[in-house]
């Protein structure tokens, strides 16, 4: 089944992929300039008749280039190519969505972000817009291995200029997306393999979900566990954990990195005194250090223990499935991680 | 075939490319007098691609540039004035100050940046032309960029996609010998770079770039097919850099006769104005109140420069995101 044949009408548990592919469908009709291009977005002018379009590597745009024929555009596998002259048609009036397939592939056309988008509003004065989403599959979890599964967010989170929002359910995915596209800056908008095919209510019809603001998903008085994209679902398991031993666990959802919500954490952790922060990334120079920093920083009365960060290992990501699992933060490691703070 | 310059079009041709001669020349000598800082890049050589291919363009056309982009910059029409006010860093600067020489951009004007990264305006340029086929605006993109820049991926990735997509684009390959500090021929196995034009099946053109009725005549072809809806075009102008790859650069690599060659018999300038006397098609009294007016304009432009004000500290996070001037430090 494709996105397009879901039945309108009732809010519906559909998986985050579909969830995303409402979200453009809905800014594609909504707006003439939002256009989409990456490799086999569209899935091939040249296919055989009776054959479907794939729509992607996660098939997530299958279907969109029939309703909009002319602004679904297949490309080279040329990222830097592509992510250029997204840049380029941004600022000359175009708002185009990007799909670079996994986020590891930023090494073949990082130039485009780094310096040329997320720049070009300061650089030029504050008179440039660069209405641009770069749509990137991200994490580990399906064996893909070292360069198809890392979470590079951090990177991009650290570029002045440039916004970077994670969801962590499908219908977050869907007013997060459209956010991005609406919005007058750079964004990438990660797409975490551990929640694309994962199902959850979603609304119908359009919504935005501000980008910048985090969201308290479990509230709790003993301590805060913070996550981001698919670490927010094993924060939610490890709380359910506690929650049998009596340990009331918070769950805050960043949904942002770039912005952070830095007052949402601070607020979360007033409530517990205590902070475990689950980033699928490497620990170092990682949003979960950020986060980390910003505790002791600015929250240091607040703490009645240490912060502790659970995180990817500090190597690049296996193949094999029992030193994938070791690599990746677990819901056992985040309860480990917050009954030592207890 | 494009139609040869009419009077009007010298004349601007003439004063554009004597605004960037001028323009430059007091740079270079605000430096040697401690008066200005930063990396600047000079066109000193080259003004007859940036006049001539820009003759061809209105303000709906746009242009991606280098980190040697004052001339394409005063060709698109960007405030001379202003741009010396970015080089001293004030306020009234193109970019506030924020952006300096190899930043200077001005999307009004269709100018989209100088750029500091090699080759980085050729996708630029690239997605211009994209929006300009897909909105139908009837406008063209044009990348300038030098022979150093086409042995970069964004060069090649660039022209496939426009010759895939038949795109409004036209690619200005601006040859002046040298890489930084390495001569071309040390690292391009093709003896000219618009060879490359063939691997993308793309119109291909080669103009003497020291020549403006050469370059305006071949890139007034390749602008009209892209407007036409014929596709890109390579064009590569074969000129030289007169100053070197800085204002400063020792110029120990190369050897003095060189330059002083071109200098001294291909001067772009020099060779406009032999012929358009020659053929009477400016007077040698035109050329001379041309070059009054620019001395004026250049010595307005760096005294209003010296006196305007610096942008103000508080002002650090200002601009980082459309959306919020706040977000800057998060």
């Amino acid at each position: 089944m494709s996105a397009a044949s879901l039945p309108a009408g009732e809010p519906r548990a559909i998986p985050t992929a579909f969830a995303i592919a409402e979200a453009l469908r809905i800014a594609m009709a909504s707006d003439p300039d939002v256009i989409l291009m990456g490799e086999d977005v569209a899935g091939g002018g040249l296919r055989p008749e009776g054959t479907e379009e794939i729509g992607g590597i996660m098939s997530v745009t299958r279907g969109l280039v029939g309703q909009f024929p002319d602004r679904v555009l297949d490309t080279p596998i040329s990222e830097m190519g592509i992510l250029g002259a997204a840049v380029g048609a941004a600022v000359t009036g175009l708002r185009p969505v990007i799909e670079l397939m996994f986020i590891d592939f930023l090494g073949t056309c990082l130039d485009p972000l780094l310096n040329q988008a997320s720049k070009f509003r300061y650089m030029f004065g504050g008179k440039a817009r660069v209405p641009l989403t770069v749509r990137t599959v991200t994490g580990a979890g399906l064996q893909a291995a070292a360069q198809h599964s890392q979470s590079l967010y951090w990177m991009t989170a650290g570029i002045p200029g440039l916004k970077t929002v994670i969801p962590s359910n499908a219908a977050d995915a869907k007013g997060l997306l459209l956010a991005a596209i609406r919005c007058d800056d750079p964004v990438v908008f990660c797409e975490p393999k551990g929640i694309l095919f994962v199902a959850s209510d979603v609304p119908e019809g359009d919504y935005e979900v501000p980008i910048g603001r985090a969201k308290v998903v479990r509230r709790g008085s003993d301590v805060s566990l913070v996550g981001m994209g698919a670490t927010v679902g094993m924060a939610l398991a490890a709380a359910a954990d506690l929650e049998r031993d009596g340990v009331s666990a918070e769950v805050l959802d960043l949904r942002s990195l770039a912005p952070l919500d830095e007052d949402a954490i601070l607020e979360t952790l007033g409530r517990t005194g205590r902070l475990v922060v689950v980033d699928e990334a490497t620990p170092r120079c990682s949003i979960a250090s950020d986060v980390a920093a910003l505790c002791v920083d600015r929250g240091f009365d607040l703490l009645n223990a240490p912060v502790r960060r659970v995180t990817a290992a500090m190597c690049p990501v296996p193949f094999t499935r029992v030193l994938e699992e070791a690599y990746m933060p677990s819901p056992a490691r985040i309860v480990e991680a917050a009954r030592a703070l207890l | 075939m494009t139609r040869p310059p009419t009077t009007e079009v010298l004349q601007v041709a003439y004063r554009t490319m004597r605004t960037i001669r001028s323009f430059e020349e007091a740079l270079v000598a605000l430096v040697t007098q401690g008066r200005l800082g930063g990396f600047l890049h000079t066109y000193v050589g080259q003004e007859a691609i940036a006049a001539a291919v820009c003759a061809h363009l209105g303000e709906h056309d746009h242009v991606a540039s280098t980190h040697r982009g004052h001339g394409h910059c005063i060709a698109k029409g960007v405030d001379v004035r202003g741009m010396m006010a970015e080089l001293f860093g004030r306020r009234t600067g193109t970019c506030g100050g924020r952006g300096g020489s190899m930043h200077i951009a001005d999307l009004g004007k269709g100018m989209l940046g100088a750029n500091g990264i090699v080759g980085a305006g050729i996708p630029l340029a690239t997605g211009a032309a994209l929006t300009a086929k897909l909105k139908r605006t009837g406008g063209v993109a044009v990348a300038f960029f030098g022979d150093g820049a086409s042995n970069q991926g964004a060069f090649h990735e660039s022209l496939n996609m426009a010759a895939n997509w038949s795109l409004p684009a036209v690619y200005v390959c601006e040859n002046n010998g040298w890489g930084e500090f390495t001569p071309t021929a040390f690292v391009v196995p093709v003896k000219d770079i618009a060879e490359r034009a063939r691997a993308y099946a793309m119109h291909a053109l080669i103009a003497d770039g020291m020549d403006f009725f050469d370059v305006y005549a071949q890139a007034g072809e390749a602008i009209a097919r892209a407007r036409g809806g014929a596709g890109p075009s390579l064009l590569e102008c074969k000129t030289y850099r007169f100053l070197g790859h800085y204002v400063g650069d020792p110029l120990v690599y190369r050897a003095k006769h060189e330059a002083d060659d071109w200098i001294r018999h291909r001067d772009p300038l020099r060779l406009f104005e032999a012929r358009v006397t020659r053929e009477g098609l400016l007077t040698e009294s035109n050329l001379r109140a041309i070059d009054v007016d620019v001395a004026a304009l250049v010595a307005d432009a760096v005294a209003r420069a010296q006196d305007a004000p610096f942008p103000d500290a508080g002002e650090l996070l200002h601009g980082v995101f459309a959306t919020s001037d706040a977000e800057g430090a998060r």
